[in-house]
C-alpha cells in the first residue's frame, strides 16, 4: 500500500489505545464515587485527588493523539 | 468546503524586526504573551495600590490567588520550596493567561506551540536541577539510587531512574501543549461542523443546533481545562522541586 494510506492506518492504530485511557478514567470515577460515599466530610480532598489524577490519565490518552496527529500531517 | 482545523495555529509577524541575520519579528504569539504579561502583572499591581488591612474585593482577590498558591507550594514542595516562589507563581499566571487568552475570539494561544511549553518546562528542570547541585553538591546524583534497594538490582535501576527523570520535562511540555492543541482543534471542527450544516441550506439549518450545543459544552469545558493546566503545570513543578531539595525515596507520581 502506499504511503499515505499506511500514515492514515498507522494514524488510526496509534489511537486505539485510548481504551485504557477509558477504562482507568472509569476506575477513577468508580473509586472517587465509593470513597465520597464512604466518607462524606473527606469529599473535599477526595474531590481534588480525583481531578488530579484525571489530569494524569488524560495526559496519556493526549500523547496517543499527539502521536496519531505526528502520522497524520507529516 | 473542506474543514481546516490547523490553521489557526499559524503564526503570524506583525512587526518585522532584524537583528543581524536573525529575524526576531513581532508576532500574534508575542503580542499575546506581551498582554497576558501586562494583565497579569498590572492587576496584582493595581491590587496592591493603598493595601489596607480590611482588604477590598480586588485586593482580596489577589490575596485569595496569592494564598491558594502559597499553600499548593507549601504542601507539595516542602517549606525550603517557598524560596521559589516568584518562579512558580509566575509559571502560574503566564501559562494560565496563555490559555485563558486563547479562548476569546480572534485571539490566539501562545501555550498551544511545543516550542513554548518545551522552553518553559526546560527552564523548570534546568532550574530544579540546579537547585538540587546547589543544595547538595554531588550528591544531587544519590536522587538516582534510593535507600533500602539490594546491590544487583542497582545496574537495572539507576538507567531507569535516570530515564524517568529525564522523562519529566517532556511529560510536563507534552501535556500542556497536547490539551491546548486537541482542544482548540476540536472546537475549530465543531465551528466547522456548524457552517458546513448552514450552507447546505434550506431545512437542513435546523440540524446546526446539535453541533452548536456540542460546541458550547465543549468551550465550556475548555475554560476549566485552561485553569486546570495551569494548576496542573504549576503542581509538577513543585514536586520536582520537592523531590530536589529533600532527597527523599520519592513516589512516582506521574
Amino acid at each position: 500500500m502506499e504511503l499515505a494510506q499506511m500514515k492514515l492506518l498507522a494514524a488510526a492504530i496509534a489511537l486505539l489505545p485510548l481504551t485504557g485511557v477509558g477504562i482507568g478514567l472509569g476506575m477513577i470515577g468508580s473509586n472517587i464515587t465509593q470513597a465520597i460515599s464512604r466518607n462524606p466530610s473527606a469529599s473535599d480532598k477526595i474531590t481534588q485527588a480525583g481531578i488530579l489524577l484525571t489530569a494524569f490519565t488524560e495526559a496519556i490518552g493526549l500523547f496517543a493523539f499527539g502521536a496519531a496527529m505526528v502520522m497524520l500531517f507529516s | 468546503m473542506a474543514i481546516q482545523p490547523l490553521t489557526q495555529f499559524r503564526i503570524e509577524p506583525i512587526a518585522p524586526l532584524h537583528l543581524g541575520e536573525m529575524n526576531i519579528m513581532f508576532t500574534n504569539s508575542s503580542l499575546l504573551m506581551v498582554l497576558g504579561v501586562v494583565l497579569s502583572a498590572g492587576f496584582l499591581i493595581f491590587a496592591g495600590r493603598r493595601a489596607a488591612l480590611v482588604p477590598g474585593r480586588l485586593q482580596g482577590f489577589a490575596e485569595m490567588m496569592y494564598e491558594a498558591l502559597t499553600g499548593i507550594v507549601r504542601e507539595n514542595g516542602g517549606d525550603e520550596a517557598l524560596k521559589l516562589f516568584p518562579l512558580i507563581f509566575t509559571i502560574f499566571l503566564f501559562v494560565f493567561m496563555g490559555n485563558f487568552l486563547g479562548m476569546m475570539p480572534f485571539s490566539f494561544t501562545y501555550t498551544s506551540h511545543i516550542i513554548v511549553t518545551m522552553a518553559l518546562a526546560l527552564f523548570v528542570i534546568l532550574t530544579v536541577v540546579i537547585v538540587g547541585l546547589i543544595k547538595h553538591g554531588f550528591g544531587f546524583f544519590s536522587l538516582f539510587a534510593p535507600a533500602g534497594v539490594p546491590l544487583f538490582v542497582m545496574p537495572i535501576l539507576i538507567p531507569v531512574e535516570v530515564i524517568s527523570f529525564l522523562a519529566r520535562p517532556f511529560s510536563l511540555a507534552m501535556r500542556l501543549f497536547l490539551n491546548m492543541m486537541a482542544g482548540h482543534m476540536v472546537l475549530k471542527i465543531f465551528a466547522g461542523f456548524c457552517i458546513m450544516f448552514i450552507s447546505m441550506g434550506g431545512i437542513a439549518m435546523a440540524g446546526a443546533i446539535v453541533p452548536f450545543a456540542i460546541k458550547i459544552a465543549v468551550t465550556a469545558f475548555e475554560f476549566f481545562v485552561s485553569l486546570l493546566q495551569a494548576y496542573i503545570f504549576t503542581l509538577f513543578t513543585c514536586i520536582y522541586l520537592r523531590d530536589a531539595i529533600y532527597l527523599h525515596p520519592h513516589e512516582e507520581a506521574h
